[in-house]
């Protein structure tokens, strides 16, 4: 049996679809080739089916939920690919540069850190920092208030759609 | 034993592909080796669970500790991560 048998094109085109729209409405852009796009939309089906989530198609989920958040579609590392590489890890998600066909999406180094790191990170609770110590800046958009705690503003505010550079160190 | 399958092709040393079933840069990857028709050995760790999973991930990691796909070892000693079409290119003499 091949491993794609089981999902039916007209629910890859369907999701497909509804991820275009859903990236338009929110500064967001998919692979514009779309072949590509709907291959890997095939594979997060294929793992919904698998593992009942999307878990990222370009890497190994473990098959617990708990383990696999930071890579259930759009993963944690989405964001920072997208300002670095201008493409997520599997190129489902481009920059506005990519989309528009002026650089093309490509294989990427890894930014998810190891098993072992993960696990270490998930028993030493990093979490709980102490008062007074954020583990991330926090940005906001000077046009619409939005904040967001990560290293780096969004290229586009996911609210108003303003601009990188409209956004100011907050905290 | 990682249960590899066999691709026939021209002799370029052994050459083994980790990869993931859904992965489309794998996919990629498979489709230049393909191409390029050389033989190589292939095993979808997706595909595997336990200590076969295990196994194969033992492996990945001595070759790249990132542990991402895909992972192309060549003849044992070097190896090319993620679709580069030029280093596999140049991992082969093509
Ligand atoms: S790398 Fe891309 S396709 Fe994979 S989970 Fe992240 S956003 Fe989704």
């Amino acid at each position: 049996m091949s491993a794609t048998a089981a999902v039916s094109d007209k629910a890859v085109d369907a999701l497909l679809e509804k991820l275009e729209r859903e990236a338009e409405a929110s500064g967001y852009r998919l692979n514009p080739d779309r072949e590509f796009a709907r291959e890997l939309v095939r594979s997060l089906l294929l793992n919904q089916e698998r593992y009942g989530y999307w878990a990222c198609p370009c890497r190994l989920a473990a098959g617990v939920k708990a383990e696999d958040l930071d890579i259930i579609c759009p993963c944690d590392y989405r964001d920072a690919d997208l300002n670095e590489f201008g493409a997520c890890f599997c190129a489902l998600y481009v920059s506005a540069e990519v989309a528009a066909g002026e650089r093309p999406a490509a294989s990427i180094p890894e930014r998810r850190p190891p098993a072992a790191a993960r696990r270490a990170a998930r028993a030493d609770g990093s979490l709980a920092t102490p008062a007074g110590r954020l583990p991330l800046p926090v940005w906001r958009c000077k046009v619409c208030g939005y904040l967001c705690a990560r290293e780096e503003p969004p290229g586009v505010c996911p609210i108003c759609k303003a601009k990188k550079e409209r956004f100011e160190r907050f905290i | 034993m990682i249960p590899f399958t066999h691709v026939d092709g021209k002799n370029c040393g052994r050459i083994e592909f980790y990869g993931l079933s859904t992965c489309i840069w794998c996919r990629k990857t498979r489709q230049l080796l393909d191409r390029l028709g050389v033989a190589y050995d292939y095993v979808y760790v997706d595909l595997l669970s336990g200590a076969e999973q295990e196994k194969a991930m033992a492996e990945v990691r001595r070759w790249n500790p990132n542990e991402s796909f895909p992972t192309v070892v060549f003849a044992g000693s070097s190896c090319v991560l993620g679709f580069d079409e030029a280093k596999i290119r140049a991992a082969v003499g093509q």
